[in-house]
């Protein structure tokens, strides 16, 4: 014990170098699947949207410049889901940080039916994109949905609309579900950081007489705001990018109104083979996600250097 | 006084709280009930939210269906492999992007931040390329490697997180009574990561067996099949007529999802060194 003691303290830094040395290796398993199937391809990818691949095997591929790009300039199709895409992002985004957010407020107080509502509000992210789909589907059957019921009920017209299939509603409903999918983390991240504010802070704000928007200007924004803006920002990136849940509760239509870029992109590769040119597809998704960010966190840094 | 002045704004927070369950849990409600009704039932006008009869035979049905019970057994296998593979892989590399401080360190962690940026819809098609160059293609197997390094970058980071909140001190202490870095990471650090590894293994698991866009792309025999794509066709095909097993199907593939999840919450909540530094 003595001598273990003497030891760290004597060289405390060469110690750590002893035990540590060649515990690079352990990262050697990680490290090589990711290199094969992480980097490797993403580095490729950028590189197939030069080229003129297609999906076949023995077909000879060359590379063509900005070709595939200055073709998708004049892409008209794929510009109008790339604004179906942003419009999405953008508007899912929103949605579901001011619903992801209420639900936190409300889950910071003493109310009843918090155990219920808090397993509730995870429900979604537990669930499986694919059924998330089916499940809506399911409610929104003009069929054999409760909608029309409920309509009927609170006499509201327009119960019979087909939400997924009519050319006005399709896209806002497809929002919608897009917000209840992504609310859970906005929810948890949220309380997770009200419930960080010591209470003393807020009882002092009472005392001070501050009312209740002051303390919530004052005291609860400022101690969200990080973690918030993380969470818009990474919210941008994955539903810009999300697939699976429009793939299957509308397979982009009716009529294109939610034919997302990814939708495009896949169909693309994997309906026509134009790797090359889907490549290209995915490398202006790529750029305009970072744009996106980009302008998001710059307007972000101005506003926290003003407040 | 103050009491008649609260209570209108009592009202209304509950309304609030009343249309957030709704919202919330209405759909699951309205599914598992469209699971237990009879074909008939579902053909008349009015649907009431509870079964007039419950109607069992839906998820006979659906679990009769060639093919169903075939793809929860391989999305069975696929997630557990995944989650063994994946964890077996993320404990020791974990360690080691956050115990030591190099340049590999930062370049790692880079890595895992810059990963998240790329989008599915640029990586699919040279990783469709780099699964069929390794004749992988439509196969269980190349699914797998596939979900593992999707699921790697999360696993190391939570991993990475996990290691850097144990005392590096006790690991010196083991280091000065002649331990190799080996039994270090085995003796020392791994039981304290029990809670960490467990979590992420689950959260590994769920991401797999929830997974859709890959096994997509990457899957074509119906005898390989994963749940979700299964289940994603039959919605495409028959489930427009037979919306009962449907529904049916939808909650079973649901319920390893939300017990999974259920599970991590508390583990995540369980302190993380609770008893460790104690002890």
């Amino acid at each position: 014990m003595k001598s273990s003691l003497s030891n760290k303290l004597l060289a405390p830094n060469k110690n750590q170098k002893m035990y540590n040395r060649g515990a690079w290796v352990y990262a050697l398993p990680a490290f090589v699947p990711l290199v094969v199937l992480s980097v490797i391809p993403l580095t490729k990818g950028v590189w197939t949207a030069f080229t003129d691949l297609q999906a076949g095997f023995n077909f000879h591929t060359k590379f063509i410049g900005i070709d595939n790009f200055t073709r998708l300039m004049g892409d008209s199709l794929f510009w109008q889901s790339f604004k179906i895409g942003i419009v999405w992002a953008l508007s899912v985004t929103l949605l579901s940080l001011v619903l992801g957010f209420g639900l936190a407020l409300l889950l910071n107080q003493d109310l009843r039916f918090l155990g219920l509502m808090r397993v509730l509000s995870l429900v979604p992210w537990a669930m499986p994109p694919v059924i998330v789909a089916v499940m809506w589907s399911i409610l929104l059957n003009p069929a054999i949905g409760p909608v029309e019921s409920i309509f009927k009920f609170f006499h509201i017209p327009g119960g019979k609309t087909n939400w997924l299939g009519d050319f006005n509603t399709a896209f806002p409903t497809v929002v919608l579900i897009g917000a209840w999918v992504g609310m859970p983390i906005i929810t948890v991240s949220v309380l997770a950081a009200l419930q960080g504010i010591p209470k003393e802070m807020i009882e002092a704000a009472t005392i001070d007489g501050a009312n209740s928007w002051q303390r919530f200007r004052f005291i609860t924004l400022p101690a969200v705001q990080a973690i918030t803006t993380a969470l818009v920002a990474l919210n941008i990136i994955w539903n810009f990018n999300s697939f699976g849940l429009v793939f299957v509760l509308t397979a982009g239509g009716p009529g294109g109104k939610t034919f997302m870029p990814a939708l495009f992109v896949y169909n693309e590769a994997f309906k026509y083979g134009n790797f090359g040119y889907a490549a290209a597809m995915g490398v202006v998704m790529m750029l305009a996600v970072l744009g996106m960010l980009g302008v998001y966190l710059k307007s972000r840094s101005r506003h926290g250097e003003q407040s | 006084m103050k009491t008649e002045k609260m209570k209108p704004t009592r009202i209304f927070t509950y309304l609030i709280v009343l249309a957030y369950i709704l919202f919330l849990g209405f759909p699951f409600v309205w599914m598992l009930s469209t699971s237990l009704k009879s074909p008939i039932e579902l053909l008349s006008l009015h649907q009431s939210l509870l079964p007039k009869k419950l109607f069992f035979e839906n998820y006979s049905i659906i679990l009769n269906k060639r093919g169903l019970a075939n793809s929860a057994l391989n999305s069975t296998i696929i997630s557990s492999v995944t989650m063994v593979l994946t964890t077996i892989v993320a404990i020791p590399a974990g360690y080691s992007i956050a115990r030591l401080r190099k340049l590999f360190s930062k370049m790692a962690t880079g890595w895992i931040l810059v990963s998240q940026v790329f989008p599915v819809s640029l990586i699919i098609i040279p990783l469709f390329m780099a699964v069929r160059s390794l004749h992988l293609l439509d196969s269980i197997i190349g699914l797998m490697l596939v979900y593992l390094v999707v699921n790697l970058p999360f696993a190391l980071w939570m991993m990475r997180g996990y290691v850097m909140s144990i005392p590096v001190d006790l690991e010196e202490a083991g280091a000065t009574d002649g331990a190799s870095s080996f039994q270090i990471l085995r003796s020392i650090v791994m039981p304290l990561l029990v809670p960490g590894i467990v979590a992420t293994a689950l959260f590994t698991f769920l991401s797999s067996w929830n997974e859709f866009f890959f096994a997509l792309v990457l899957i074509q025999s119906p005898s390989k099949e994963t749940l979700p794509l299964n289940l994603a066709r039959f919605m495409g095909s028959e489930g427009q007529v037979l919306l009962g097993p449907l529904a049916a199907g939808a909650f079973l593939a649901t319920i390893p999802s939300l017990l999974i999840f259920g599970l991590i919450q508390r583990k995540l909540a369980g302190g993380l060194l609770a008893g460790a530094v104690k002890g």
